[in-house]
């Protein structure tokens, strides 16, 4: 397989989305439907549905096993998969990308392994307000067990990450700064880029949680100088119960297994077993093939319409939904730092995110209320839950419009 | 926008705004924190119980329209029940927002139960119907709990 990644197409003079719509079956099916919740969870492509059952029906079996010719096919596609999702973040190496379940899986297997093997008592990690929960819960499990201290580095009053504070609570004990390259919950683009300068500055190591990233704008992990980078494949438009881990290789080489089992192995006896190299040993078990297929399918079908386009894309839907919600009386914008993308949460004074999500279903408009799995950061910004609006290459300012307009209609109702 | 106006009912958005009962008892004889932590809504649920009667009921809390509504409409019905009474009410209530098989109640409750009618709107909409039951969940286990104030979750 090359290393060489191959020439970006260029991206369409304007970025279509009414055309991209046509390419997600989920529309066709449903009428009408106002889908703004694809921080969630993204819809799907026929590329990726097709290509999952192309898959099943033409090169099935198990990978690293058999002899047989259609085993070979079919580690060859899963492996092939794993070279896409390198291309993608840039890694230098396939070796460095591990398959899991998703970005949830992904920080639980960095917690665990790496984490387990050397964090320290007296150490620190130092992790944001801004993160989603699955990015707080594995690292206070694993303090309780080794006794290290968790730094918290709060938002500005923007609600922005504060670098200064995030600065002074650097220090040499610090290990490792794990921090969202996205905000979850209202969409603020994290500086990562000076955040891994000053971590690696004291030596400690940066994982970055690319989620809501990854879908969004290119992501280069080696301009980054990213430690580790988790993501999970269905908020890229690829299906659920995939994602990826990446890491540099000499983190990967100096990291136990967390898993056992097979295919992650070398020799077994009962006195002794000796493990495979990254990426194989932190993949036990028969994996997710059709997933991970599913999953390159997913980043072609990204790569062939521009990450720099969708950025673009991105950026304006989320310009222009901000300043309409904004104009509204009684909407608040919730505060996202300089930058924002892809994702708008806002509350509705006298009407509470769940009546208002349920008024906006019966305009087939689809949004997320509550807390979005970051209930620290709810509270920081001083709201118990927000309605989210978030965005995928499918919408556009017709969505925005629509959802602007339920609005509305929930104050008129509410109002009587 | 049919079905929506069947759930928000001006009764739901008048208790919804304007809550009845919603205030902190002093010496509550039993009490108990509802969670839902699917949306963070939280209420706690007073009670002060003499013999087997319910003396006076409040509560307080952050929700939504409906589940404040619901618990607004709880506490001005149960008010001189008896605990067997206020169950009564709720497994009738339960079963016609769940979609069970629907008890009678006996005849001097039907007035009640037909002031509950107006929050069975949400058996339509399977992801709100905890917010109409939390705060019964939470009354039940008040009455079960006792001044220990216990938690419920609605999930």
């Amino acid at each position: 397989m090359s290393s060489i990644a191959p020439l970006r197409p260029a991206p369409a003079a304007a970025f279509d989305a009414r055309r991209i719509r046509r390419d997600f079956p989920i529309f066709e099916r449903n009428p009408g439907l106002v889908f703004l919740d694809t921080a969630a969870s993204a819809q799907k492509p026929a590329a990726v549905i097709d290509g999952v059952a192309e898959f099943y029906r033409t090169d099935y079996a198990n990978v690293h096993r058999g002899v047989y010719r259609l085993s070979a096919a079919s580690t060859a596609r899963f492996e092939d998969a794993r070279e896409r999702v390198r291309r993608f973040l840039n890694a230098a190496d396939a070796s460095e990308i591990v398959f899991v379940r998703g970005a949830t899986e992904a920080l639980n297997l960095v917690a665990y392994s790496w984490g387990a093997a050397f964090l320290k008592p007296g150490d620190e990690i130092v992790l944001s307000e801004l993160e989603h929960h699955s990015n707080i819960v594995p690292w206070q499990l694993l303090r309780d067990r080794i006794g290290f201290e968790i730094v918290v580095a709060p938002i500005d009053a923007t609600g922005g990450l504060d670098l200064g504070e995030l600065e002074k609570r650097l220090s040499p004990r610090t290990k490792l700064v794990s921090i969202t390259h996205v905000a979850n919950a209202t969409g603020h683009v994290v500086p990562v880029e000076t955040v891994i300068r000053l971590a690696h500055a004291r030596g400690a190591k940066v994982l970055l949680d690319g989620c809501q990233a990854v879908p969004r704008m290119p992501v280069d992990v080696r301009a980054l100088d990213a430690d580790f980078y988790v993501f999970s494949g269905h908020k890229v438009y690829g299906p659920s119960g995939i994602g990826a881990l990446y890491a540099k290789r000499a983190i990967l080489d100096a990291m136990p297994p967390w898993q056992g089992g097979g295919d992650m192995i070398l020799t077994v006896t009962f006195e002794k077993t000796t493990f495979q190299a990254p990426p194989s040993r932190f993949e036990a078990g028969t994996p997710d093939i059709s997933g991970a297929i599913g999953l390159g399918q997913a980043l072609d079908y990204v790569e062939g319409l521009g990450r720099e386009a969708i950025r673009e894309h991105e950026e304006a839907l989320t310009g222009y939904a901000v300043d309409k919600l904004a104009r509204l009386p009684g909407v608040h914008v919730v505060g996202a730092g300089q930058r924002r993308l892809g994702v708008v949460s806002f509350t509705v004074d006298g009407i509470h995110p769940h009546d208002l999500a349920t008024i906006l279903d019966s305009r087939k408009v689809a949004v997320r209320a509550g807390h979005h799995c970051a209930q620290p950061l709810m509270e920081s910004l001083g709201v118990h839950a927000t309605t989210r609006a978030s965005f995928g290459i499918y919408n556009d300012e017709a969505d925005v419009d629509a959802l602007v307009a339920a609005v509305e209609a929930a104050q008129e109702m509410f109002r009587r | 926008m049919m079905d929506l106006r069947e759930l928000y009912q001006d009764i739901i958005l008048d208790h919804g705004r304007h809550p009845r009962n919603f205030h902190a008892m002093a010496h509550p004889s039993h009490f108990a924190h509802g969670h839902n932590p699917l949306c963070g809504d939280k209420i706690t649920i007073y009670l002060k119980i003499e013999g087997d009667r319910i003396a006076d009921v409040s509560f307080e809390g952050r929700g939504c329209a409906i589940s404040t509504a619901s618990a607004s409409l709880m506490t001005e019905i149960l008010k001189g029940k008896t605990i067997a009474e206020a169950e009564a009410l709720f497994k009738r209530f339960h079963a016609e927002v769940t979609g069970g098989e629907v008890p009678e109640v006996p005849a001097e409750l039907a007035e009640d139960s037909e002031r509950l009618e107006p929050l069975t709107g949400v058996k339509t909409y399977p992801a709100r119907v905890k917010c109409a039951t939390l705060a019964w969940h939470a009354l039940e286990a008040a009455i079960k709990g006792g001044a220990l104030g216990a938690t419920v979750k609605t999930e």
